[in-house]
């Protein structure tokens, strides 16, 4: 996964939203190993219970609408992890966590990578991939984009690109040093740090 | 009378000097806050929670009922090895101003004319009530309290603490609660209300003396009040249309459901351990009860500055305080940018469902407040062993 990638671009002791927290492994490790001043926002109850009684500070909220409540700047890093192509409105999510946040981490499933355009060209069909397991009809995943259309969506936005990572399907680095055409082909999970 | 049970709690008595400035303008003096402690205070006194009672609630919390005999109203979430383990922490629950249970009440003795206040004690509000156990608080030598905990009207008092005594407050448990009584709240209570004073042993509130009590109105009101705290659904699974020992109707004006049953005898248990002044004064503080409107209109404004870590707690079947308002209070938190966790518990009981058996809502209750310990500096376990 891309948690320990994560973790290593939050800095220590600093406030820290993730949203779409899941079960609170990430806000777990980044308490653990970061000593962060961590929230989530989870849109699953079950899940926002389970990281209570963990004792990590979650609320039930959905990142589409509920981020417009928090006041501007009021964390250091506010995450998204595997779940912008999740949101209903990727582009307000991704304003939302750059308004909140200092600095903004998102990571998701790169869309451009080799594998999928060749089941797409070859198969004529949405790709179903270990990283993507569901059909079309039965994902969650409803804005899939690639690398480039991110970066394309940062310039929309004037977010600037701190740090980029592409990953391949085990969490490791590659194509680094590479241009972004390139880890658009390779990266199967991308990690970006922003800031406004 | 309820009065008579005193001697089975500790007593803060507070002297004519000392008296409490209250929101109507007046004071109360002396008064008397009656209060229970478990567990012990640590060297630090780092350890104290408060336990804030709801409206019929009262300090016994985790002890037998003096008058009832039955086990303490939450020993579900406290006791040795609980959520709120008093193997770690000092709990102290007191019993609110205007109660009935040894706190200075309406049936208390008006020192001014020697004889039971009954209406001529002051209305209170919410505030009032956590501005007399922050009095107890500082009575007993805790500088600041590790947590503030309670369900519905007991919530409203914790975040009423939240955001009078900021400092005080490390961590908050509101349950089941809002941040403002409802219209349907507010409209219940005053059902209640005037079921107590429509009836004729009431006496303008004098019933001490005349040596009556309106056991009729107080226990309608309990009855209504009842139904309240319980969803359409636990009706339906406990009683459902059963007759109630008996084979078919009777065709007249008995108790022939089983419901009707219920309520009657939950009417007429309460009235034995409940004052209906006490019934009237705490019903109006609840209606009285808005946070936002203590704070320019906006919520968020009540808890600025906070370093407070909140917990908030719902459940999905309860009609009186119901998950919206809960959420009210978690947006209102996030705008201040406070340390807050929500849960909505799946649970079919209706608002009751926050004295019984649920087990997520303990683990949420254990799991907060054991990180919330950490936070602190608190052990991981007490040195109760060498004080047993």
């Amino acid at each position: 996964m891309d948690h320990l990638l994560i973790a290593e671009m939050v800095k220590p002791s600093v406030r820290v939203l993730d949203v779409g927290c899941g079960d609170g492994e990430l806000l777990s490790l980044l308490e653990a190993e970061r000593d962060v001043d961590g929230r989530g926002i989870e849109l699953s109850q079950s899940n926002v219970n389970l990281c209570v009684a963990k004792g990590l500070s979650v609320i039930q909220g959905d990142a589409d609408r509920d981020l417009t409540n928090f006041p501007d700047a009021s964390f250091d890093y506010a995450i998204l992890s595997q779940t912008l192509q999740a949101t209903r409105r990727p582009r307000h999510v991704l304003e939302q966590l750059l308004r909140i946040g200092r600095h903004a981490v998102v990571s998701f499933p790169n869309f451009g990578h080799w594998r999928i355009r060749l089941h797409l060209l070859t198969e004529g069909r949405m790709p179903v991939t270990p990283n993507m397991p569901e059909s079309w009809y039965e994902t969650q995943n409803i804005h899939y984009c690639t690398i480039k259309d991110f970066l394309a969506l940062c310039a929309t936005v004037e977010a600037k690109v701190e740090r980029s990572v592409a990953l391949n399907a085990y969490g490791q680095r590659i194509g680094l040093g590479l241009p972004f055409s390139w880890q658009n082909l390779i990266g199967e999970q991308a990690v970006f740090l922003l800031t406004k | 009378m309820p009065q008579t049970t005193t001697q089975t709690s500790l007593v803060a008595h507070f002297s004519e000097a000392e008296g409490l400035s209250l929101d109507n303008g007046g004071v109360l003096a002396p008064f008397d806050i009656a209060y229970q402690t478990y567990g012990r205070l640590n060297a630090d006194r780092s350890n104290a929670v408060l336990v804030c009672h709801a409206l019929t609630g009262d300090q016994y919390v985790a002890s037998r009922h003096p008058v009832t005999g039955k086990p303490g109203w939450w020993e579900t979430m406290i006791g040795p090895g609980k959520p709120v383990d008093i193997s770690r922490y000092f709990v102290i629950c007191s019993n609110v101003i205007g109660g009935c249970m040894g706190s200075t009440g309406p049936a208390s003795i008006n020192p001014r004319t020697g004889r039971a206040y009954g209406l001529e004690f002051p209305v209170i509000t919410i505030r009032d009530v956590v501005r007399a156990q922050a009095r107890l608080i500082e009575r007993l030598g805790i500088p600041d309290l590790f947590c503030v905990i309670g369900g519905s009207m007991g919530g409203a008092q914790t975040l009423e603490w939240a955001a009078s005594y900021k400092e005080k407050v490390f961590s908050a448990v509101p349950i089941a609660t809002a941040s403002r009584h409802s219209p349907q709240n507010i409209a219940f209570n005053e059902v209640g209300r005037q079921a107590v004073m429509a009836d004729p042993d009431w006496r303008g509130g004098r019933y001490v003396e005349e040596g009556v009590a309106p056991r009729k109105g107080l226990a309608v009101a309990r009855m209504s009040a009842h139904i309240t705290y319980l969803s359409s659904k636990a009706l339906h699974e406990k009683f459902g249309r059963k007759l109630q020992d008996r084979e078919a109707f009777t065709f007249g004006f008995d108790a022939d459901f089983q419901v009707e049953s219920y309520l009657r005898y939950q009417g007429s248990t309460f009235v034995d351990r409940f004052d209906a002044n006490s019934y009237l004064y705490i019903t109006r503080a609840m209606d009285y009860f808005d946070l936002a409107a203590d704070h320019g209109g906006v919520l968020a404004g009540a808890f600025r500055g906070t370093k407070t870590r909140f917990c908030v707690v719902s459940f999905t079947s309860d009609w009186l305080y119901p998950t919206r308002e809960s959420r009210e209070i978690v947006r209102a938190l996030n705008a201040v940018a406070a340390n807050v966790s929500f849960v909505e518990i799946e649970s079919d009981k209706g608002h009751d469902a926050f004295l019984l058996h649920e087990p997520e809502l303990f683990g949420a209750v254990s799991g907060f407040l054991s990180a919330a310990a950490a936070r602190r500096g608190l052990p991981a376990t007490c040195d109760l062993a060498e004080s047993a």
